[in-house]
């Protein structure tokens, strides 16, 4: 089962995490196997959003909310069911003074299928 | 027709062990919908075959095994519409009917599972009490809509959006492992005391008191006790039971609020209370005393005297000062200003509520104010007393408590 950790936290405190950190903390996560891809963003102010109304493409700088928490990076990964992923964000190092919202992932329809997808749940 | 005494067994039955069954089945078959129509199922088959063949000597393994294979029909009709069903069919099917996998152990170890999943963090609170009732408790959609004054298609909605969330975030069901147990059973007593606490006085609407759920609370208190005889659920036990004690006592024929200093202590139900002080004993000898076991505690110390006057406030000042080290909060610190006035007078109680009100505390809590107007009265500070229950009075939300509050500021000298 398939997960999205998305690791928000107001960027003036991220700024206290040192990359080494973030980078242990990765790489423990990749030798275990539950990591599927991750990535660190960069500030909020690089961000641009791009939106299409009555088919008119609007580009507008900054991110698409003004938000107290910003996303700063985010983990997919691999666990058995959501209290291992629950396990596995509460250890991601941001987690001391932000967020991490832990969405499931939704196979779509036509997709090639995880085999354990159908399982989700069971004991 | 069914035979009087087999429908009367198979009711008893029902209320015994409905629970129980579901909780396995639930394990079994991976999905809650599923297990109930299984449950359904198999007392439906049960009422169809004991007649003739006798209640079997194990009637809760004969209903899972009952609902199982019902449920396996129902995958396998679905299975002909969806592959991936095909696979869980077969597995069910050719897993060994093992008996002991009904036995005691496996039962108990079911409904902590059951009862873990319902109150499970990721699902939110009202859900979590919904869920609760109806599965662990097994009330009906309309019995919680009732209690809880929302409509059963909103309770219903809450329901089926919290088994839905079970299902596609993959909540497990299982009980959790011991570095997450202190967070997951806090999780727990946080339902079973908000359940009693709609019981035993409703956030809004017009009776002081609501029996069934307070009752439903102690079941459930009980059983998690039997399960799991952690000291926090051990001390919630006690505290519901104190409580609980003085329901005869805590309201007027007419609804109105009786102070614990004004409560016939007669009516005081002297068994729970011996009980709940037991248990007190129990949860404070454990190394890990927590707040429900000092609450309950502190009730402990008012229900050991049949005369208000002779309360113990030292004690209890005491175990406040414990409590604000384990779990501080503004209402521990408001109750405890409110015994010490008790101890040290008025004037001293005072000093601490205006402290934590001065701070921005509570502002927006009626009982600040209302405890604020009573140690006013009592300095005969009677404009301070007028304005903190005209405060109070804006801020109550249940009606026993509103009379009570014009009752107490309609008397104030002019």
């Amino acid at each position: 089962m398939r997960y999205l950790c998305l690791v928000y936290g107001e960027e003036t405190k991220l700024e206290g995490f040192s990359d080494e950190e973030c980078i242990a903390y990765d790489v423990g996560l990749r030798q275990s196997g539950h990591c599927v891809a991750s990535e660190a963003l960069q500030p909020v102010a690089t961000a641009t959003t791009v939106r299409l109304r009555n088919g008119q493409v609007s580009v507008t700088d900054g991110p698409f909310a003004e938000t107290k928490e910003q996303l700063a990076g985010f983990y997919l990964i691999e666990a058995r069911d959501l209290n291992e992923a629950i396990q596995l964000a509460g250890r991601i190092p941001p987690v001391r003074i932000g967020s991490v919202e832990v969405r499931p992932i939704r196979e779509l329809e036509g997709r090639r299928r995880d085999p354990g997808a159908h399982r989700t749940g069971r004991a | 027709m069914i035979g009087h005494t087999i429908a009367k067994t198979i009711e008893r039955i029902y209320r015994d062990e409905s629970r129980r069954v579901l909780a396995t089945l639930i394990r079994l078959l991976g999905d809650f919908d599923l297990a109930e129509e299984a449950l359904h199922e198999a007392f439906v088959a049960a009422m169809a075959q004991w007649p003739a063949d006798g209640v079997p000597d194990n009637p809760r393994a004969w209903l899972v095994s009952a609902g199982r294979f019902k449920a396996i029909d129902v995958i396998r009709r679905r299975a002909r519409f969806d592959d991936t069903l095909v696979e869980i069919a077969y597995e069910l099917e050719t897993a060994a009917d093992d008996q002991t996998l009904v036995d005691d152990q496996h039962v108990e170890d079911d409904h902590l599972r059951l009862i873990f999943t319902c109150c499970h963090p990721a699902l939110a609170p009202d859900a979590q009490v919904a869920l609760t009732l109806r599965e662990v408790c097994g009330l009906t959609t309309e019995e919680i809509a009732r209690a809880f004054v929302t409509s059963p298609p909103t309770l219903a909605q809450r329901i089926v959006r919290a088994k839905t969330k079970i299902r596609d975030a993959a909540i497990p069901y299982e009980i959790p492992a011991p570095a997450a147990l202190p967070e997951r059973l806090d999780s727990v007593l946080r339902v079973i005391y908000l359940v009693f606490n709609e019981g035993y006085s409703p956030s809004s609407g017009d009776a002081v008191t609501r029996p069934d759920l307070s009752g439903e609370a102690i079941r459930l208190g009980r059983l998690l006790v039997t399960l799991l005889p952690e000291p926090e659920a051990i001390g919630l036990l006690a505290l519901m039971l104190l409580h609980e004690s003085r329901r005869a006592a805590r309201s007027t024929q007419d609804g109105d609020i009786v102070l614990l200093d004004d409560q016939d202590r007669s009516t005081w139900d002297r068994k729970l209370i011996e009980e709940g002080a037991a248990l007190v004993e129990t949860a404070l000898a454990s190394r890990r005393v927590g707040p429900y076991a000092l609450q309950a505690a502190i009730s402990a110390v008012h229900a050991d005297t049949g005369d208000a006057s002779a309360t113990d406030w030292g004690q209890i000042v005491g175990l406040y000062d414990v409590l604000m080290r384990v779990a501080p909060s503004p209402v521990v610190e408001l109750n405890r200003a409110v015994a010490v006035a008790m101890r040290d007078g008025p004037a001293e109680g005072l000093l601490l509520i205006d402290a934590l009100l001065a701070r921005g505390d509570l502002g927006d809590y009626h009982l600040a104010h209302a405890a604020r107007a009573d140690l006013c009265r009592r300095l005969k500070k009677f404009e301070e007393a007028r304005a903190a229950y005209e405060r109070a009075l804006a801020l109550v939300q249940v009606e026993p408590e509103r009379r009570f509050l014009e009752w107490r500021l309609a008397k104030l000298p002019n």
